[in-house]
This record gives structure tokens, C-alpha cells and sequence, in this order.
């Protein structure tokens, strides 16, 4: 499978990136060199096996629903771009 | 410059231990000897010498009164993918210049507990992303060895600035993160110990994520026995990671120097790559030979999926990239690109914030997790890590332990492989396999090539067996007796 300059643009929305158009063209010969490369994997015969999620077998542990953190507001602001009276301050989102 | 911190760790521990030296005085001494190595090997992105002496006092007032822990007093160098609360923690990224957690990572709140000073931050690969410690938005790192002709060397990557840091002896240890080799790889091209433990052995919360089914804070050291220390001084259970390991952690210490008498050692014939230099294969015999002679039986092995590792690497890791690197939008932290609507202000950050290797990857990894293309890439590549699971499954039931190179060349020039991420990639190819499966997997310095540069030979265990990995790994140690340094020219 390989992708044209098209999927690159609609990939680089999909991840929320602005690429400049002068990128593009480098983008999809980097991505299709990539892409041809990972191929390999269809050699692999997978049938009948389970898709793996991690690596040591053991139960997640659970814990009890209650509160355990918080109370750290001034904490959470810390590293805001941009903050006022206890709120991050965050461009227009709705009309 | 005294001659202090040229001291192993555990050399070091026991003077401080005697009162023969002081935290404060070690502290001064690293504080200025990393000082004075930043403009030549660029390895260092933040210091906070107020921190480091305060930390450094306290350890002097416990040991005053014989009190103190496993490694009290010891400056320790960390990787900037680790929070240190009120200390910049980048990832090397511009997207995050200037972040300050208030909070600490469990792996170096686990260091802090046990003695440890905090020293400096280290220079990395942008989030982790990288096998030269190129990517860093405050340049490429200088590897204390230098090439044949003076030329300027990668300390590998990502965990660069680390493994300089040690193997210049600047610090008694650091931390690390690997990924797909990013502890193993570097410390093999400088000549240093580093450790990747079983996945879960060591806690994720507080650093910045990569890959996080793949993701493994380790140390780098001197020594086989410091690795040992460092690692025992930051494992354990985390409630707060839930992929952390509810196990005890076993006297990493203690297996140091115990006999490797009749431990059956699997030497894959996967390992034997195309172009590969005579002299790592060389190396790989000498490890071979020295664990015969030290009592070993030496089976020949077969791990047949090992060159879909890569490949498969290359499909999870980007994949949980793109996933966690979601979180970077310029909203409530980080740097924010205006924009003249919301999705212009996320996208303009990410496109200033991240470097092309970085954007690279979270393209790779939307691409494969998007719609149509999840089943052919994605599920795929997780099928095939559990072949490569099974390939290590099978193997542990003959043998104890495996002996592999760790990397498929020693130390290479800057800007040599920059222009081509699939050569660059290819560095992982022997470290990447036990980041898949999640076995632990050390690098041991064994031997030097033709121009002088370290090589590693890797060792891995079975899951939850770093035991074996360091019975091994200091056998290693003691037959190559590699006591090389690199000439002072920082």
C-alpha cells in the first residue's frame, strides 16, 4: 500500500499538523519508504494468532472508586500558556 | 579535579558510607565537572544547583548519623523524559520548553528515596524518538569517544546525553528509557552499562510516554554491579502505573559475581545480520568463549521472527505515539501557536512544537490506526509480536540466558545517517525484540573495534529472571575486563 500526496494531507489533518505544501512531495516519499518497508509483516504467517496487548500476564489491578487526588488547582495552572482566575484561558471553540 | 568521580558507584557509596568524603563536596565536584563538559558534548539540557545542594545536605545529615539508603549521596543524572518536580522537563521537545511538573516521577521519587542527589537533566532524542540523540531541539550530543580522525561521534540515542554523562564520567549513574534499544544501544557506543528490565519492573508515571506498552525506564553505569544498585534503587510496585508489576523486587545485588557454572546461554543465528562489521562478530565469539570458560553450555538457537521485529516496531510504537502525543495541543501546558480558529491553533502548535522525526511518527502511527487500515497494519503488527514472544517462549525452555550483540556497529559520525530513518532505525535491530516481548535485556561493554570505540554484548533473561541477566552480564564483564576510557578533551 503507498500514499499520495492527498493522504498525506488528510493524514497531517487526522494528526491535527499543519505541513506546509513545499513539505508534502518529502512527506509521501518518506511515508511510502516507511510504508513498502513495514510490507515485510505480510509474510508472516499470524493466522490463528492472538493480537498481543502487553507484554507480562497478570490481572489489572482495581482499587476502590473513591478520591484519592486533587485539591491542586493552582498545581494543574502551573504550566498553562495562558490562565486567568483559575481557568486556562482557551481560543473561541463554540459560535 | 580530584580523581572522586572517577569512582564506581559502589566504590563511591562505601566513602561516603566511611565519611571519607562528603555528599556536598561530590555534589560541588559533579555540579562542576558537568558545568565545564557542557559546550563540548552538549549533553546537559538543566541544572538547578540549589536543588542538587539542598538534596546533597540532606544525604550528609543522614550519613552523619550512619543512617541513609542504598545509594545515599551519589549525584545521579536524569534523562529529560523523567518529571523532576520544578525542574525543566522538556522531552527535548520544543512543544514542551519551559514545562516545570509539579509533581515527580515514581522512578526518580524511588531514586530520591534511596539517597540519590539529583544531579542534572540529559539531552535526548525529541520524545525518545531516535538512536543518535539528534533529534534534541538543543542539538546532537557528543559522545566523549571520538572517531579515528577526531571526528565527532553519536553517544547513540535516545537516552544520549545519559550515557555521555556517565561514560565521562560526570555522574555515578543515570537514568534512562528504552523503547526500542534507547538504553541498550547508547550505552553500547559508550562504553557504559545499561539495563532494561522486565516490562513493569519499573514504574512509568512521570515520564513523558513514547510508546507505552514498550516504554522501560532502566539505568546506565560503570559497572554491572552499579547497574545492579540502580535498578534495585528504582524498582518496585506502583499503584499509580497499572501496568506496573505487583511483585517484590528480588536482590538485583546480590546476583552479582554468583557463579554462571552450568547456565545454558542461546546464541541465535537470527543475530547474524547482512553487513554486519567482522569485528562485532568477533566480540560476539569472544562472549561466547568467555562464558564456556567460566562454565557455560552453549546452545545454538533459533528465534525466527526476529527481522519482523523492526518492522513490527515500527507500526505499535508509532501508533501509541500519535495516541499519547494527542495530549500536546497548547492548551494546559506547553508552548500554543495562535491560529485564526481552534483547529489552526492545535495544528500550528504541533507543527512548530514537534521536529520532522517526531511528526514522522505521528503520521506513520495515525495512518496505521486509521479507519480501513487498523486490521492490515496495526492488528497485524501486534500478531506478529506475539510469533516474536513465542520465538523467546520457545527458546526459555532450553536455555537461560541469551547472548546477542547489542548493537550492529560501534559509534557512528554525526550526521552519518541522519538523511535516512530506515538506516537509522536499523540500529535497533538487536535491542528491539525484548522491548517487544518484554524480557529484560542488558548491554555489558566487551571489547573495542579497530579505531579504539566500545562495543556491547547484550544479555536476555526470561521475564522477571534480571537475576540470570546479571549473573551473566558480570561474568561478561569480569572475562572482558574492558577498562578503556575515552581521552579527556571536554
Amino acid at each position: 500500500m503507498s500514499v499520495t500526496a492527498d493522504d498525506v494531507r488528510r493524514i497531517a489533518r487526522l494528526a491535527r499538523i499543519a505541513e506546509p505544501e513545499d513539505r508534502i512531495d518529502a512527506l509521501t516519499d518518506e511515508l511510502n519508504g516507511i510504508l513498502t518497508w513495514i510490507e515485510q509483516l505480510n509474510e508472516v504467517d499470524v493466522e490463528g494468532v492472538d493480537a498481543m496487548t502487553t507484554p507480562v500476564k497478570f490481572a489489572l489491578p482495581q482499587r476502590e472508586d473513591e478520591v484519592t487526588d486533587g485539591d491542586c488547582r493552582d498545581r494543574v495552572l502551573a504550566n498553562a500558556p495562558k490562565s486567568d482566575e483559575g481557568f486556562f484561558v482557551v481560543p473561541k471553540s463554540v459560535e | 579535579m580530584s580523581d572522586l568521580l572517577k569512582l564506581s558507584l559502589d566504590e563511591v557509596t562505601t566513602k561516603l558510607k566511611a565519611k571519607e568524603v562528603s555528599a556536598t563536596e561530590l555534589a560541588k565536584e559533579a555540579l562542576a565537572a558537568c558545568e565545564a563538559a557542557q559546550p563540548a558534548l552538549n549533553a546537559f539540557t538543566a541544572f538547578d544547583g540549589d536543588k542538587t545542594l539542598a538534596m546533597a545536605a540532606a544525604s550528609d545529615e543522614k550519613l552523619a548519623k550512619g543512617e541513609g539508603g542504598l545509594i545515599e549521596g551519589a549525584p545521579i543524572a536524569i534523562k529529560d523524559l523523567f518529571a523532576v518536580e520544578g525542574v525543566s522537563t522538556s522531552a527535548s521537545s520544543n512543544i514542551l520548553k519551559g514545562f516545570k511538573p509539579t509533581y515527580e516521577s515514581t522512578v526518580t521519587s524511588t531514586l530520591w528515596d534511596n539517597g540519590g542527589v539529583f544531579l542534572c537533566k540529559t539531552s535526548m532524542d525529541e520524545f525518545a524518538m531516535g538512536s543518535s540523540n539528534e533529534t534534541a531541539n538543543t542539538g546532537p550530543v557528543n559522545n566523549p569517544w571520538k572517531g579515528p580522525n577526531g571526528e565527532m561521534l553519536t553517544p547513540g540515542g535516545s537516552s544520549g546525553g545519559s550515557a555521555a554523562a556517565v561514560a565521562a564520567d560526570l555522574c555515578f549513574g543515570a537514568t534512562g528509557t528504552d523503547t526500542g534499544g534507547s538504553i541498550r544501544q547508547p550505552a553500547a557506543f559508550t562504553g557504559t552499562v545499561g539495563v532494561k528490565a522486565t516490562y513493569g519492573r519499573t514504574s512509568r508515571w512521570g515520564t513523558i510516554a513514547f510508546a507505552s506498552s514498550l516504554d522501560h525506564p532502566g539505568p546506565f553505569a560503570k559497572t554491572v554491579k552499579d547497574s545492579a544498585i540502580l535498578l534495585q534503587a528504582m524498582s518496585g510496585h506502583d499503584p499509580k502505573d497499572s501496568t506496573s508489576l505487583p511483585q517484590d523486587v528480588p536482590d538485583f545485588v546480590a546476583a552479582v559475581g554468583q557463579s554462571v557454572k552450568g547456565l545454558k546461554i542461546g546464541v541465535p543465528k537470527e543475530y547474524r545480520v547482512d553487513g554486519m562489521p567482522e569485528e562485532i562478530e568477533r566480540a560476539w565469539q569472544a562472549g561466547i568463549e568467555w562464558l564456556k570458560a567460566a562454565g557455560c553450555e552453549i546452545v545454538d538457537i533459533t528465534l525466527p521472527h526476529t527481522k519482523y521485529a523492526l518492522p513490527a516496531y515500527y507500526i505499535v510504537a508509532p501508533a501509541e505515539a500519535s495516541s499519547n502525543l494527542a495530549r500536546y495541543d497548547g492548551m494546559r501546558y506547553g508552548v500554543r501557536e495562535e491560529g485564526e480558529d481552534l483547529t489552526a491553533v492545535y495544528e500550528n502548535t504541533r507543527a512548530a512544537g514537534f521536529g520532522h522525526e517526531v511528526q514522522r511518527r505521528i503520521m506513520i502511527g495515525t495512518y496505521v490506526l486509521s479507519a480501513g487500515y487498523y486490521d492490515a497494519y496495526y492488528l497485524r503488527a501486534q500478531k506478529v509480536r506475539t510469533r516474536i514472544l513465542q520465538d523467546f517462549d520457545e527458546a526459555f525452555k532450553t536455555v537461560d540466558a541469551i547472548l546477542t550483540p547489542s548493537a550492529p556497529s560501534a559509534a557512528f559520525a554525526i550526521g552519518s545517517k541522519s538523511d535516512d530513518p530506515i538506516a537509522m532505525y536499523l540500529n535497533d535491530v538487536f535491542t528491539v525484540t525484548a522491548n517487544l516481548a518484554g524480557v529484560p535485556a542488558m548491554s555489558v561493554p566487551a571489547g573495542s573495534d579497530k579505531d579504539g570505540l566500545p562495543l556491547g554484548l547484550q544479555v536476555i533473561t526470561r521475564a522477571l529472571d534480571e537475576e540470570t541477566m546479571f549473573k551473566v552480564g558480570a561474568a561478561l564483564e569480569d572475562a572482558a575486563g574492558f577498562n578503556a576510557k575515552p581521552e579527556k578533551w571536554w
